[in-house]
């Protein structure tokens, strides 16, 4: 891989982040003028400050000053942005963005890696099997499958699986991301508890995408299976089962690498409704919680947060892929 | 008008596209019909909440004594309307974009591109959330904007793909040599080419767009209609406790199975017309 192509690859991913700073800064400009007069008023009132140095606070909190000229306030928001600093929540007002981000981060890409891992690993396998057998029961069952949970969005699953699981049959626990009774550790009832809870998140994601997965690896698995290697495998007189490990799964998995990080982005999205349900306190939980209380700092440090992760995911996969398969060179 | 006639002649022949088809129809009907025959009547009688269907209510009652069918007819037309015309805004300013973006090529391609590419990795659903709290949707219109808004961009990359692949055959090169303008070279040139193309993804789009939507909705970001089935789910899952209450099911069922059994048609008839269109997975299927 050459240097330059990777070089070139991060240039473009950083272009992309700083579009997205731009993005998230107009939208932080948008901020009604109302809630910062609001927050300002407050703020003098509970402090005993004068009004003046009151709308000095505030400003400082959500990085955004809307006496400033433009050009300023833009400089403003990057140097913050440069000291890692996403302003302060307008709800409340002693947390910062960042605490919040520190706090959901980690739930989000716990539940989501592990949902993808998982549908993923199913999902290969019962596409290399469907191509290997092609006129099995098996095709049918998952083609039907992949198109129903395509149909029924996955909010909807989640609604379903809490009534059925967390309300009506009380297997699991219907909100938060651990039991307030166990302390956060390394200890056994912590990890059950954290198990206990993503269950249901992690399921939901799993039954939507694994028969897209299936679907995909089916696919390549059957143009690989026309490629010539595979025939000279049957001509060595391999076993079926070495070719089909050996030949099939593991070229017909590349082109599936960049789905991962598309598939990413795309849960990353819908994790704010599924989150929501299941009041599971990751990134989409918080996204949709500061929207319903107006809370513009909160909305668009996750909103900037969570455009970065998909970004990176993007290019991650971009350089793995060209890494994994020789014939991809990154050019251009 | 021969291109109708054409796709019905399509939907005729594949029973998948057959089966969207009155599926879609069904709920076309629903929505354009049932609100001139029904009535809404939004008054709240706590004496006849949580009914059990009967011939006065077909599906019941939900937790303030409402018609729930009548909500759900009413959801349809509003559903229906959004998704319709986040599809049309969607289709246009993709396919302008991509077409522009294809035809122009050199540096302009380039950066059209990579601002689809951009509008591609920024996660579309929070930007949704945020804005639907910056602007104030308070009608079908507006949603619908906003919506198609972050949705043009695998459109128009497709579409672009399309036309670099036509923009060599013959026929465009001999519209070139006869100087004919881009716009005409786009819309009576190349237009016919890819309809079919364009065809397909109005109804995914309408299918994503109703998703959207509803998920929308039901956090409670566009709360300007009380019968929007994605309304109706949050009010049954948050007001009344529907989750707890067993009486309260079959008003949150309701609007859940109508919105799966759309989004199923939606998915059929735009597999059956691709299948019936796209010569690659025809051949496949033959051999």
């Amino acid at each position: 891989m050459k240097i330059k192509a990777v070089f070139k690859k991060v240039l473009i991913s950083f272009t992309t982040v700083l579009c997205a700073v731009l993005l998230t800064f107009f939208l932080l400009r948008l901020t009604p003028g109302s809630a910062i007069d609001g927050l300002a008023r407050q703020l003098a009132q509970t402090n005993g400050i004068t009004l003046e140095a009151a709308y000095e606070r505030v400003a400082k909190m959500v990085n955004y000053d809307p006496r400033e000229p433009l050009h300023k306030q833009l400089i403003r928001y990057v140097n913050e942005l440069l000291h890692g600093n996403l302003g302060t929540s307008m709800i409340y007002q002693t947390v910062t963005v960042n605490e919040i981000v520190a706090k959901a981060l980690p739930w989000t890409v716990f539940v989501l890696s592990i949902s993808l891992l998982i549908s993923f690993l199913i999902g290969i396998q019962l596409g290399t099997r469907m191509a290997w057998k092609r006129n099995s029961i098996l095709e049918p069952i998952v083609s039907i499958y992949a198109t129903i949970t395509s149909a029924v969005p996955g909010f909807i699953i989640a609604i379903l699986l809490l009534v059925i699981f967390a309300y009506n049959l009380n297997w699991f626990p219907y909100n938060g991301a651990y039991d307030i009774d166990v302390t956060p550790g390394f200890n056994l009832p912590f990890f059950w508890s954290v198990f206990k809870h993503a269950f249901l998140p992690i399921l939901t994601y799993v039954i939507t995408s694994v028969g897209g997965w299936a679907l995909a690896m089916k696919g390549s698995a059957i143009s690989v299976l026309g490629e010539d290697y595979v025939n000279a495998a049957y001509a060595r007189g391999l076993s079926d089962k070495t070719i089909m490990k050996n030949y099939v799964r593991r070229n017909a998995l590349l082109p599936l690498i960049t789905s991962l990080a598309m598939n990413f982005g795309f849960m990353i999205s819908g994790s704010a409704l599924i989150e929501n349900i299941f009041s599971y306190p990751g990134m989409g939980y918080y996204i949709a919680q500061a929207s319903s209380q107006r809370d513009y700092t909160l909305m668009q440090g996750l909103l900037l947060v969570t455009a970065t992760a998909v970004i990176i995911a993007n290019l991650i996969a971009d350089l793995i892929y060209s890494k994994l398969d020789p014939r991809v060179s990154i050019e251009e | 008008m021969r291109y109708v006639k054409e796709l019905w002649e399509e939907i005729k022949v594949n029973k998948k596209a057959m089966i969207g088809f009155v599926i879609l129809m069904f709920f076309i009907l629903m929505a354009t019909i049932g609100p001139r025959v029904l009535k809404l009547d939004l008054t709240i009688r706590f004496s006849e909440r949580y009914q059990m269907p009967s011939w006065k209510h077909i599906l019941g009652t939900d937790f303030a004594g409402r018609d729930t069918f009548v909500q759900l007819v009413y959801g349809s037309q509003e559903v229906l309307s959004v998704g319709i015309l986040t599809a049309t805004f969607t289709i246009l300013l993709g396919f302008f974009i991509g077409a522009l973006s294809g035809l122009i090529g050199k540096w302009v391609d380039s950066i059209i591109m990579f601002i689809t590419n951009l509008f591609l990795t920024i996660p579309q659903f929070p930007i949704l959330i945020v804005i639907s709290t910056l602007i104030k949707v308070s009608n079908p219109l507006v949603f619908s904007l906003i919506l198609s808004l972050f949705s043009w961009g695998g459109l128009a990359r497709a579409i672009r793909s399309q036309i670099l692949s036509l923009k060599h055959s013959e026929f465009i090169v001999a519209c070139k040599i006869m100087n004919l303008s881009t716009m005409h070279i786009i819309f009576k040139e190349i237009m016919p080419n890819i309809i079919s193309y364009i065809a397909v993804n109005f109804i995914f789009i309408i299918q994503s767009a109703v998703n959207a939507s509803v998920g929308l909705m039901m956090l409670g970001l566009a709360p300007y209609s009380p019968t929007n089935w994605g309304m109706m789910i949050s009010l049954a899952v948050q007001n009344t406790g529907g989750i707890f209450n067993p009486r309260a099911y079959i008003y949150l069922l309701s609007p859940i199975v109508c919105l799966a059994l759309f989004q199923l048609g939606c998915i059929f008839l735009a597999n059956g017309l691709d299948e019936a269109f796209n010569p690659r997975i025809k051949s496949q299927k033959g051999s």
